[in-house]
């Protein structure tokens, strides 16, 4: 690890602590933006908000990854993400019949444990985090580091065989995902029964 | 670039998550929150690619290549939790997590809940059952 120390030991005599240059600044307005919208998106309490503002706080990541040089996972950010998993949310939310408006059991009894929680993690986290980085810079300057032609060569150089075998567990997964969604008779039976049961609760509610 | 900012995201972003998982109470809001935590770690893993590629001089690009192989198998969870989500939504009624309380002991009498042995519908003595999981699984 001497290059490291050495190369550490380098950037703390070329940047001064704490001067932000341009690139850092528009790292941490996104990175407010991108917090915020995370934030939103696992309190509001109306679902498909939910859903909308968690596409800000992906969009936001994709933003991450081009200023760190990664253009081809923010590409793929924005196509895997942005494009398909919320989409796959939207419809989720739609297909169990997710209430539009207010829905004011939105969160559970134990939010308050789980706050606790979160923040405390949060706060040892970022405790360890900062005291171990505190002398640690990123060189962005020169060859960026993640280009398309980078992360292809290194992705059919050095990672062909995880690759192939990635490909394999995704279409294991849309089978099995077909083979869960399938209706037989029995599940059709209970469907029908449970969605009368459901319009029976709402009217009771009403 | 200061390699606390993204870290310091990363792990901000992480602990929302963290909340959402365990303070939601609809499966698929759940769901939004662990992708927002496997976001996290897929902007560390990227952070710490760049630094190392430079500053070690690593030409594995091993974080880029995980955090693509972290997308796709977020992608495979998203489309089986969903799967998941819309044959439980389809048998009982609701996707709400703390309603699905079928392997849960009630507090009341230790036994399991329900406190029908073996598979014969859970009547209507059964305090924490409601009525369209009787129902779905009569």
């Amino acid at each position: 690890m001497t290059p490291v120390a050495a190369a550490a030991t380098a950037a703390t005599q070329t940047h001064g602590f704490l001067s932000p240059t341009g690139v850092e600044i528009a790292f941490l307005l996104v990175g407010l933006v991108t917090f915020g919208a995370a934030i939103v998106t696992v309190t509001t309490k109306q679902l498909v908000h939910a859903a909308l503002w968690l596409v800000a706080a992906l969009g936001g990541l994709a933003v991450e990854y081009l200023l760190l040089t990664a253009e081809f996972i923010a590409w793929v950010q924005v196509l895997i993400y942005v494009g398909s998993v919320v989409v796959l949310l939207l419809f989720g939310l739609m297909l169990t019949r997710a209430p539009i408006g207010h829905s004011p059991d939105a969160d559970s009894g134990n939010r308050w444990a789980a706050l606790t929680v979160a923040v405390a993690a949060a706060a040892a986290l970022v405790w360890v985090v900062v005291d171990a980085f505190r002398t640690t810079w990123v060189d962005l300057d020169g060859a960026p580091q993640g280009t398309t032609a980078v992360t292809g060569s290194i992705l059919f150089q050095h990672w062909v065989l995880p690759f192939e075998a990635l490909s394999v567990l995704l279409l294991a997964a849309l089978v099995g995902a077909i083979v869960l969604s399938r209706r037989t008779a029995r599940t059709r039976d209970a469907n029908t029964r449970a969605q009368d049961t459901n319009t029976k609760a709402r009217e009771g509610n009403r | 670039m200061h390699l606390a900012y993204p870290a310091v995201l990363s792990s901000l972003l992480f602990c929302t998550g963290l909340y959402g998982v365990l303070a939601r109470r609809n499966a698929i809001l759940v769901l939004m929150s662990v992708e927002l935590m496997l976001n996290a770690v897929n902007l560390n893993l990227v952070a710490f690619d760049v630094w190392l590629s430079k500053a070690a001089r690593d030409t594995l690009h091993s974080g880029q290549a995980l955090t693509l192989f972290t997308i796709a198998i977020a992608a495979a969870e998203i489309g089986i939790g969903l799967a998941i989500v819309l044959a439980v939504y389809r048998g009982r009624g609701t996707s709400d997590i703390d309603k699905l309380r079928d392997t849960a002991e009630s507090p009341d009498d230790g036994g399991p809940d329900g406190s029908a042995p073996d598979g014969s519908a859970p009547d209507a003595g059964a305090e924490a059952v409601t009525d369209e999981k009787a129902e779905a699984t009569a």
